[in-house]
């Protein structure tokens, strides 16, 4: 008898851990807002998250990349510059460990602006990617107009970065990895200098991938 | 009696020797724990926490036998930095540049150095202020 209850209590322990891993969800990030709309003449509310608009620029391939290419994706996106001698070295050599995670995951990329088009023409981008070891196309490193760069960064990653020629480098940016999900809406903010924070955006991106999968199959 | 002289001549040579050594070692560590915080704050970022560079990207500092060969050089690499030169580290080439660290005292160079060159793998004693300050003024 004993026995059995102790079974019992063991099955319900597991179901309960299941359930509660089922439930976790990454929240939804950045401003919203309640939108009221009446359908079938009732009042209905609902709330709009922000997202990231449309975008056009081009990576270390030569080709040009909007948000139509990374349809049906989540992506994790950052700032940096290839001649930046402060933390993006450490950014991507942490963005790497995301990079051989997922690389052959197939609704997964990265994306890395550059905030110096100037100086980081597609051809110092595909060199940059070359040295760094990443090929095909789960990391594209994206180049452009920098006011649009700047705005999409600062608008809408919420993300802060400036041109400073005081500074080393001659740029201020934070090092934040920024988590999108397939509906272009923010559900992650992770410092990429640190370790167990990018350890965390790896764990993260298979519970939005999990999500994300679920809310397909319903 | 001339025993006793003997005896009490080798105990002074003795005690010198241990002396010196110490001194040798403490010179050292202070060298070197200065070294480590000075590493942390001005290289660790891009040659990493191991000295293991960044893929093709950045050089690891893994490479004692250039340690070694470059010896002289080493100050001046850490005060200029390196303009889009090509290093052949660990048998392989690293092309790019190193951003020069001025305000570093030839003191915090000198600690760095002997922090590099006795980490990761490697180990050449310590790099001392009057070695770097003479291989600084050799600096083409």
């Amino acid at each position: 008898m004993k026995k059995i209850a102790g079974a019992i209590f063991l099955l319900l322990a597991v179901a309960a851990c299941n359930l509660k891993e089922n439930k976790s969800k990454l929240p939804i990030l950045g401003t919203r807002e309640p939108v009221t709309k009446t359908v079938n003449g009732k009042q209905v509310t609902d709330t709009v998250y922000q997202t990231i608009p449309d975008f056009k620029f081009v990576n270390q391939y030569g080709d040009s990349i909007t948000q139509n290419s990374l349809k049906g994706n989540i992506y994790v996106a950052d700032f940096f510059f290839t001649s930046c001698p402060s933390i993006c070295p450490i950014m991507h050599r942490n963005m790497l460990k995301v990079y051989k995670e997922f690389k052959n995951v197939p609704d997964f990329k990265i994306i890395s602006h550059t905030i110096d088009p100037k100086h980081d023409s597609v051809a110092v981008l595909k060199k940059y990617a070359d040295k760094l070891g990443i090929t095909g196309n789960s990391w594209w490193l994206l180049q452009g107009n920098k006011e649009a760069t700047y705005t999409l960064g600062q608008k809408h990653y919420l993300v802060a970065m400036s041109q400073d020629d005081g500074t080393p480098g001659g740029y201020v940016h934070q090092g934040w990895f920024v988590l999108i999900d397939k509906q272009h809406r923010i559900r992650g903010y992770y410092d990429g200098t640190r370790e167990d924070e990018v350890n965390k955006l790896i764990g993260d991106i298979k519970t939005l991938r999990a999500e994300v999968n679920t809310e397909i199959a319903q | 009696m001339k025993f006793k002289l003997i005896a009490g001549i080798l105990l002074l040579v003795v005690a010198l020797i241990t002396a010196c050594q110490n001194d040798g070692e403490l010179e050292f560590k202070r060298y070197y724990t200065g070294g480590a915080a000075i590493y942390k704050q001005k290289c660790q970022n891009c040659h990493g926490n191991n000295g293991e560079g960044l893929s093709s990207l950045i050089p690891p500092l893994t490479d004692s036998v250039f340690l070694k060969k470059n010896r002289d050089y080493l100050p001046c690499l850490v005060r200029n930095g390196v303009k889009e030169t090509v290093l052949t580290i660990n048998s392989k080439a690293y092309e790019g540049s190193m951003p020069p660290n001025g305000d570093l005292a030839p003191m915090d160079i000198a600690k760095v150095l002997t922090f590099v060159t006795n980490s990761f793998g490697n180990r050449q004693g310590t790099i001392t202020v009057d070695v770097v300050e003479k291989d600084l003024a050799a600096c083409r």
